[in-house]
């Protein structure tokens, strides 16, 4: 076995990247497509430390950094407004929630 | 000589105007709780305050030497927009100097009888802010330097004007009245501001043009100005002149002005605002004596104003109408003045006019105010016994208007005489003599008209309602006091421009303005060999004025049902003169309906309807219908829109790398 190289490190990225764009778009769980969501976001953070790894540049840290904390208030913004939805419709199902097209 | 104190000429007014118009705003839903005694102080000590600073300006100005009698003050740089750079800045000379002393100083006496007669009106705070905003105008417009400082002194007057004439706007017809006079104003405004611009392109050289009196002057001196250019100018700016000081054919709305408070009638439109258009002809005189087609307008229409007005004052049973009819043909009087080149003569008027037009004003409110709001003559009668001080005050007015020595009107009156006979006209040769007779009949008629107004009022039999009759008195003192002060000014104000005949040096006011004013051709006040027709020109001005007042004393006293007599024997003429010659009549149906009957059936229902609402609707209905088909897009499926983004961003990468 040689080395894990960079190339080891973007293939797990865009693996992981995929399989979250297939739960966004796939799935019918808003809460599952929620951690879709936060796959995505992972998969692009383990792409930029990677990068930052092999170019010994310090600047793709700050942007991961940033994704953490923008994720955190997603989560936690997206998180309450499913908890709201759910207490009036008893739902969380994506389908069901299409009121805005009339 | 540049000092730095003429701002305060205006800035007390604005401030009163300030402070009075918050306290109105703040107390408007409780007008009787409304600090009065504050709001009177201020309102009375912002002009008290620029007449003494004015007191003070004229005395310094006094001390300089003859040439260089200007006092100056540069404030900024107004407005810079390519070649034309205004200065804002204020100019005192001799000219605006005797100007503003008289609106100061008859402004303040108008301001504290205001006390007395609108002490009962809800709007008494509002009141005082708009007569020292009015203050404030007018003092731009005389101290500015430049004629756009004169412009947005103008304006304001007007603006004024407009917001006190319906100060009683709950009142319909006092509204309308105060929109016909903003709308006649705004008709002779358009001409004044294309003569602005008119000397603008003139003037635009190489050079900035700032349009300051100066620099407007030099280009006169230097023959800058084509003579046709000139001429329309100078007429256009006569066309402003004749909305805001109420000549042939815009003085239409200054008698329906009545509607307002009668101080603001004596303030605003006897004393000061209407004769603006008379400083402003006698402000560019270096420009309208250049100009000898455009002078010759002016006076042809001041005399023919003069007469008409003069004889429509004659049939009026409105106290307030006849004193308006009458301020009408007195400003035809100093127009016809400047028109033949007398421009000192012009302004000597201005300033006597308003003394005895202020304090024959202020003496009608005093009269409508004693009699609980009534304002018809021939509900009158006897009053001097009633009413002893406004009555005497009121007869030292009306000797002044007629023209009796010693009285003001006397002197000024006469100097416009002399001047209209004595100027050579160099277009028309036999005009003088012409325009000389129309003002010599004008004066008989005036006579005649303001001593019926008298009788009338003060004299013969008592007429009055028993419900009037039962509130009858004189007015407190704050009203009183002002009137005795113009009464004594219009009595003695005359002797500051005695003929030169008489006393060597006596028309003080007339060297006072020399400096300011462009020289006539006629050698000015000095016409040696004319002393002898002079003395019997004024002889013969004094018998037709004493002729008038005799003729109406027996008419209106002694026979008393000569008048209807009269009236009877020539139905048509009593009821053209009457009815005013019908011109408001002409007017609403040769202007006034076929703009409104235009506007209904073409602007609105054709233009408004069919063209700009349909053109609305159409942008309305495109949209409608593009949007049924966009819709579609917008499903509410979160997921097909993530999808989309994921479409797009492919595409995006695809092309971009």
């Amino acid at each position: 076995m040689g080395a894990i190289t960079l190339g080891h490190y973007v293939g797990l990225a865009v693996v992981l990247f995929f399989i979250g764009t297939v739960g966004v778009l796939g799935r019918k769980n808003a809460l599952i497509v929620f951690m879709s969501i936060e796959l995505q976001l992972n998969a692009v953070n383990l792409a930029f430390a990677a990068f930052a790894r092999a170019h010994l540049k310090m600047d793709a840290h700050a942007l991961v950094f940033f994704v953490i904390a923008v994720a955190a208030v997603e989560a936690a913004v997206g998180l309450a407004i499913l908890v709201s939805i759910f207490r009036r419709r008893e739902t969380v199902d994506l389908d069901d929630m299409t009121a805005l097209n009339e | 000589m540049s000092v730095s104190f003429l701002w305060l000429i205006p800035f007390f007014p604005l401030l009163g105007s300030v402070v009075n118009g918050v306290i109105a705003l703040s107390t408007s839903h409780r007008p009787h709780a409304a600090g009065r005694g504050a709001v009177s102080v201020i309102g009375c000590a912002a002009p008290i305050l620029s007449f003494l600073v004015t007191a003070a300006a004229f005395l310094q100005l006094r001390g300089l030497p003859v040439d260089g009698r200007a006092l100056t003050q540069s404030l900024y740089t107004w407005i810079a927009a390519g070649r034309l750079s205004v200065e804002a800045g204020f100019l005192f000379d001799p000219l605006s100097c005797a100007m503003l002393l008289f609106v100061t100083g008859i402004g303040s006496l108008i301001h504290i009888y205001s006390i007395g007669y609108m002490g009962h009106d809800r709007g008494y705070a509002r009141y005082f802010a708009y007569l020292n905003l009015f203050t404030f105008s007018m003092v731009l417009l005389v101290l500015g330097d430049s004629l756009l400082t004169m412009f947005v002194g103008w304006e304001g007057v007007g603006l004024c004007s407009y917001l006190l004439i319906g100060f009683w706007f709950g009142d319909e017809e006092k509204a309308i009245a105060g929109n016909k006079a903003f709308i006649v104003n705004r008709i002779g405004d358009f001409g004044f501001l294309l003569g602005i611009f008119l000397i603008f392109w003139a003037l635009t050289g190489d050079g900035k043009v700032g349009l300051g009196y100066g620099e407007i002057r030099e280009a006169a001196h230097q023959h800058r100005f084509a003579p046709g250019l000139l001429t329309a100018a100078c007429l256009l700016l006569f066309m402003g002149a004749t909305g805001k000081s109420a000549q042939l054919p815009l003085y239409v709305w200054l008698p329906d002005a009545m509607a307002g408070p009668t101080p603001v009638s004596a303030l605003i439109h006897a004393a000061t605002m209407v004769t603006s258009g008379v400083y402003m002809v006698s402000r560019l005189s270096f420009l309208f004596i250049e100009a000898p087609v455009a002078l010759t307008v002016v006076a042809i229409v001041g005399a023919a104003t003069a007469f008409f007005a003069a004889t429509i004052g004659l049939a009026q049973n409105d106290i307030k109408k006849v004193l308006a009819y009458s301020t009408v043909s007195q400003l035809g009087y100093m127009f016809l003045g400047v028109g033949v080149g007398a421009f000192s003569a012009g302004m000597f008027h201005v300033v006597t006019h308003a003394f005895f037009k202020a304090c024959l004003f202020l003496g009608a409110g005093s009269v409508i105010h004693a009699l609980s709001g009534e304002q018809d003559i021939r509900k009158m009668g006897g009053l001097l016994k009633r009413i002893p001080r406004t009555g005497w005050t009121f007869i030292a007015a009306w000797l002044a208007i007629c023209g009796i020595f010693p009285f003001a009107g006397f002197f000024s009156k006469d100097e416009i005489l002399w001047k209209v006979w004595s100027e050579p006209n160099t277009i028309i040769p036999w005009l003088p003599k012409l325009l000389w007779a129309v003002a010599f009949v004008t004066a008989g008629i005036t006579a005649f008209y303001m001593t019926r107004l008298v009788a009338m009022v003060f004299l013969g039999r008592e007429r009055i309602s028993s419900e009037a009759k039962s509130h009858l008195h004189e007015s407190p003192s704050s009203m009183t006091i002002p009137l005795i002060l113009l009464a004594a000014g219009s009595t003695l104000i005359g002797f500051i421009g005695v003929p030169e005949f008489i006393v060597e040096g006596g028309n003080r006011f007339h060297h006072w303005l020399e400096p300011a004013l462009a020289a006539t051709h006629g050698g000015g006040v000095h016409v040696a060999h004319g002393a002898a027709l002079e003395a019997a020109l004024m002889a013969l001005s004094l018998l037709i004025a004493v002729a008038g007042i005799a003729a109406a004393w027996h008419f209106y006293l002694r026979r008393p049902e000569l008048p209807g007599r009269i009236a009877a024997a020539v139905p048509g003429l009593y009821r053209a003169v009457a009815g005013k010659y019908f011109v408001d009549e002409a007017y609403e149906a040769a202007v006034v309906r076929p703009i409104r009957e235009g506007s209904r059936l073409v602007l609105w229902r054709i233009v408004d309807v069919r063209v700009i609402d349909f053109a609305v609707n159409l942008v309305g209905m495109l949209s409608r219908v593009a949007s049924t088909f966009v819709r579609l897009v917008q499903s509410g499926y979160v997921q097909f829109y993530a999808a989309v983004i994921l479409i797009g961003v492919a595409v995006l990468l695809w092309v971009m790398l």
